[in-house]
C-alpha cells in the first residue's frame, strides 16, 4: 500500500498546455508517472507531450479513465479548477498553484465537502511515492523508496528532509505536501492519519511552521491515537517576527498559539521527537527509531 | 496589504457602514480647511487630528520632536492648525512602532462624536477575519471597546462573542442580531447595529478583506452607531481584482530595502540581526534563519529567491541584503530541485564580482541537483567564499564567519 498516489494513479494535468503545466508534466512522465492526458479548455481534441487533451475533466475521466489531477491552473482560475474536478469525479485532486485567492478557497473548499476525494494544496510542492508515481514539482531522484513517511507544509524543506532521511540510511514512503496556504485542503492531522494507517510506512517525518494550529491539532490526535509510530517533528520560523507575513500567505504569526515555540511545546507534550535544528531530522530518525 | 484609517474608512462608508466622518489634510492650512467643512456639513465644533501611519497605540503614541500625543483634540477652529503642525512631519512613536517611529505625513480631520446627550456614549469591539482551523470567516464581538482586543481575551474571555459565517450563505440576519443582543443593546441602538454589521460585512466580503478591526465601535448619546476607527488588512492575492485598492498601497510605509526587493520579484523582511540570508523556498527561508539563530548569530532578514534561482535573483539578493550595515556574514541555501546548483553557484560569483567593495564572509550552501559541480566552482572561484553541502556544515561555517 501507499499513500494518494501510486503506480496505478491515473494522472491528468490541468492547465496542461500552459509552460508550468508543460514543463512539469514532462518532468513527471520521465519519472514514470501514469499521466494519461491533460486538460486545457478550448485545446480538447489536440495531442500534447504525446498525450490527449480535453476540454473538460469529466471527458478525460470518462475517456482516458483519469482519477487523479494535478492543478497548475493560474491563481484567478485555480478554485474553479479545483471544483471542476470534483465535480467530475476526480479521486486526488494536487493543487500547486500558489496565489490563489482566500475567498475562492474557502468556497472550493466548502463545495467539496462530503465529496469522496482528497483535495492536497494549494500552494503545495504535490505528492511522490517513490519508484511509482510523482504528482508533484519535487525532484523525483532525492526520494529513494523506503518506510519514512513525509508531511510537510514546505517545498524545499521537504527535499532537505528527505535527503537527510535518505542519508541516514533510510528511504520514503511517500511524501505529502500539503501547502503553505491559510486554507488547504489536507490539513496535517488528516495528513499523519493517512501515513498512520499505511502498512508501508514505519515513521513519520512532520514539518510545519508558524500561523496556524495545524501541527498542534495534529500532535494531540497522534496521543490520542496512542503514538503508533514514531513521529519526528520540526517547525520553522522560531526566529520570524510577530505580525509578519513569511513568504507563504499562511506563515504568519497572529497570536501566541502561531509560534513555533508554541507549537514545538506541544508536539513534545505529545511524544513527538522535536528537532530544534531543520539540519537534525535525519539523526533524529535513526534514533527514533533505535 | 495594510492601508490607513482614512483609506479603510472611505471603504466602509461605500459600503453604508455609519462611520465617524472625517477629512484628510497634509499641511496644517489643509487640516483648518478640513474642519471648517466638517463643521458645515455635521455641526461638530470639536476636531479629533489622528495621525494617519500603518500601526496601532497612536492615542498613547508620542511624537518625537513636538512631545504631541498622535491622535489629539481640538476644541476650537484656532487650535486645529498648531495641534497639526506638531503632529504633521513628525516621527510618532508607538508600541507597534519600534523606537524609529514612523514618519507622520498626513492628518485625518474627523468631527468629534463622544458629544454629551440623552445616554452616555459606549465602546464596543466588532471584528472580522478569517478563522483557518475552520475554514470560514468568523465576526468577534466584544462589549470591552477601546482596548487592546488580545487583553480581552487573556482576561475576560467570556466578554468576546463570536459568530461564524457559513461560506455559502454568506451572514445571515438572525446572526447580525445575536452580536447586537450579546453586545446588550436596545432600541434605536440595537437595530442601527444589526444595520451596523450587515454593511460591515458586506464590505468585508466584497473587498476581499482578510482582516476588519472596529475599535472601537462606538454608540453615541444620541444611539447612533459609528465606526470610530478601522484598521482593514486585504487578501494580497485577491489584489488583481481590486486595482482602486491595489493603488491605496502606501510604499512610504513599507521598509525601502522590502519595496525593492518585491520589485525585483523577491520576497523579503528585514530583521534586526547580523547574518543576512538568501534561499530557495520560503519555508526553507525560515529554517535557515533558526539554523542562523542556533549558530549563535542573528537573521539579518527573510529572503526567499523563489522557485527559479539564476544569476540575476542572486545578484539581486546581495544587493538588498548587504544594504543593511549591520550584516557580517551571508548564508546562502539553496536546494537544487528544478533549480541546477552549478548555475546557483555561477551566479554568485558572477553577482560578487559585478558588486563592488563586498567584502563580507559569504557561506554557500548547495544541496540536490549537480550540488558537488556546484561546490566546485564555489572553491575554484578564489572569493572570499566557503562552500557547504549538508546543513549541518553550514551552520558550522556561520558560527566560524562569527568568531
Amino acid at each position: 500500500m501507499s499513500v494518494l498516489v501510486n503506480k496505478d494513479s491515473k494522472v491528468i494535468v490541468q492547465g496542461f498546455t500552459g509552460s508550468e503545466g508543460t514543463f512539469h508534466a514532462e518532468q513527471m512522465i520521465e519519472y514514470g508517472t501514469n499521466v494519461v492526458g491533460g486538460v486545457t479548455p478550448g485545446k480538447g481534441g489536440q495531442k500534447h507531450l504525446d498525450r490527449p487533451v480535453f476540454n473538460t475533466v469529466e471527458d478525460a475521466v470518462r475517456e482516458a479513465g483519469a482519477n487523479v489531477s494535478i492543478i497548475f491552473v493560474p491563481p484567478a482560475f485555480a478554485a474553479d479548477a479545483i471544483m471542476e474536478a470534483a465535480d467530475a469525479g476526480i479521486k486526488v485532486i494536487i493543487t500547486i498553484t500558489e496565489g490563489i485567492p482566500v475567498k475562492d478557497m474557502m468556497k472550493a473548499k466548502t463545495y467539496i465537502q462530503g465529496k469522496d476525494l482528497t483535495l492536497v494544496g494549494p500552494n503545495c510542492p504535490g505528492v511522490i511515492t517513490p519508484g511509482e508515481a510523482k504528482v508533484g514539482i519535487m525532484p523525483g531522484f532525492v526520494f529513494k523508496k523506503g518506510k519514512i513517511g513525509i508531511v510537510s507544509k514546505s517545498g524545499t524543506l521537504t527535499y532537505e528532509a528527505a535527503d537527510q532521511i535518505v542519508k541516514a540510511g533510510f528511504g520514503i514512503s511517500t511524501a505529502i505536501g500539503i501547502g503553505g496556504d491559510p486554507i488547504i485542503g489536507t490539513p496535517t492531522k488528516e495528513a499523519v492519519k493517512m501515513l498512520m494507517e499505511d502498512d508501508e510506512t514505519e515513521a513519520i517525518v512532520m514539518i510545519g511552521e508558524i500561523g496556524g494550529n495545524y501541527e498542534a491539532e495534529a500532535a494531540r490526535w497522534i496521543k490520542e491515537t496512542g503514538n503508533k509510530k514514531p513521529v519526528v517533528g520540526f517547525i520553522a520560523g522560531k526566529t520570524a517576527p510577530a505580525g509578519r507575513r513569511m513568504g507563504h500567505a499562511g506563515a504568519i504569526i497572529g497570536g501566541k498559539d502561531d509560534t513555533a515555540e508554541a507549537k514545538m511545546k506541544i508536539m513534545d507534550e505529545c511524544g513527538i521527537f522535536v528537532v530544534q535544528s531543520p539540519a537534525d531530522i535525519g539523526e533524529t530518525m535513526k534514533k527514533a527509531l533505535s | 496589504m495594510n492601508i490607513h484609517e482614512y483609506q479603510a474608512k472611505g471603504i466602509l462608508e461605500k459600503y453604508g457602514v455609519t462611520i465617524q466622518k472625517g477629512i484628510v489634510a497634509s499641511t496644517p492650512e489643509e487640516a483648518t480647511e478640513a474642519a471648517k467643512k466638517l463643521n458645515a456639513e455635521t455641526g461638530t465644533e470639536w476636531y479629533v487630528l489622528k495621525a494617519q501611519i500603518h500601526a496601532g497605540g497612536r492615542g498613547k503614541g508620542k511624537v518625537k520632536e513636538t512631545d504631541s500625543n498622535g491622535v489629539v483634540l481640538a476644541k476650537s477652529l484656532d487650535e486645529v492648525a498648531p495641534k497639526s503642525k506638531a503632529i504633521l512631519g513628525g516621527t510618532l512613536v508607538t508600541h507597534q512602532t519600534g523606537e524609529e517611529g514612523k514618519l507622520v505625513s498626513k492628518l485625518l480631520v474627523a468631527e468629534d462624536v463622544y458629544y454629551p446627550g440623552e445616554n452616555e456614549p459606549k465602546e464596543y469591539y466588532v471584528g472580522i477575519l478569517l478563522d483557518r482551523a475552520k475554514g470560514c470567516n468568523v465576526i468577534m464581538a466584544s462589549t470591552e471597546g477601546g482596548v487592546d482586543i488580545e487583553d480581552v481575551a487573556e482576561n475576560t474571555p467570556e466578554k468576546i462573542f463570536k459568530e461564524w459565517i457559513d461560506p455559502r450563505v454568506g451572514l445571515q440576519g438572525f446572526q447580525a442580531r445575536k452580536v447586537a443582543f450579546k453586545l446588550g443593546l436596545e432600541g434605536e441602538a440595537f437595530k442601527n447595529m444589526v444595520k451596523f454589521i450587515h454593511s460591515l460585512y458586506a464590505a468585508y466580503d466584497a473587498t476581499d478583506s482578510s482582516m476588519f478591526e472596529i475599535n472601537p465601535v462606538l454608540k453615541t448619546s444620541d444611539n447612533k452607531i459609528l465606526a470610530v476607527d478601522a484598521k482593514v488588512d486585504i487578501d494580497d492575492s485577491a489584489l488583481y481584482r481590486h486595482k482602486d485598492i491595489a493603488e491605496m498601497r502606501d510604499k512610504s510605509e513599507e521598509d525601502p530595502a522590502e519595496v525593492e526587493a518585491s520589485e525585483s520579484g523577491l520576497n523579503y523582511v528585514k530583521l534586526d540581526g547580523d547574518v543576512g540570508c538568501m534561499v530557495n523556498g520560503a519555508g526553507l527561508a525560515m529554517a535557515t534563519m533558526d539554523i542562523i539563530k542556533l549558530s549563535g548569530g542573528e537573521p539579518a532578514n527573510f529572503l526567499d529567491v523563489g522557485g527559479s534561482a539564476n544569476a540575476q535573483t542572486v545578484e539581486a539578493g546581495f544587493r538588498i541584503i548587504t544594504k543593511d550595515p549591520n550584516v557580517k556574514a551571508i548564508l546562502i541555501n539553496i536546494f537544487g530541485g528544478i533549480v541546477r546548483c552549478d548555475r546557483v553557484a555561477k551566479g554568485v560569483v558572477e553577482a560578487y564580482k559585478n558588486i563592488d567593495g563586498l567584502d563580507l564572509p559569504i557561506i554557500v550552501r548547495l544541496q540536490g541537483t549537480n550540488a558537488e559541480e556546484g561546490a566546485k566552482i564555489i572553491q575554484e572561484s578564489g572569493l572570499k567564499v566557503t562552500s557547504a553541502i549538508v546543513l549541518k556544515d553550514a551552520a558550522e561555517r556561520v558560527k566560524e564567519a562569527l568568531a
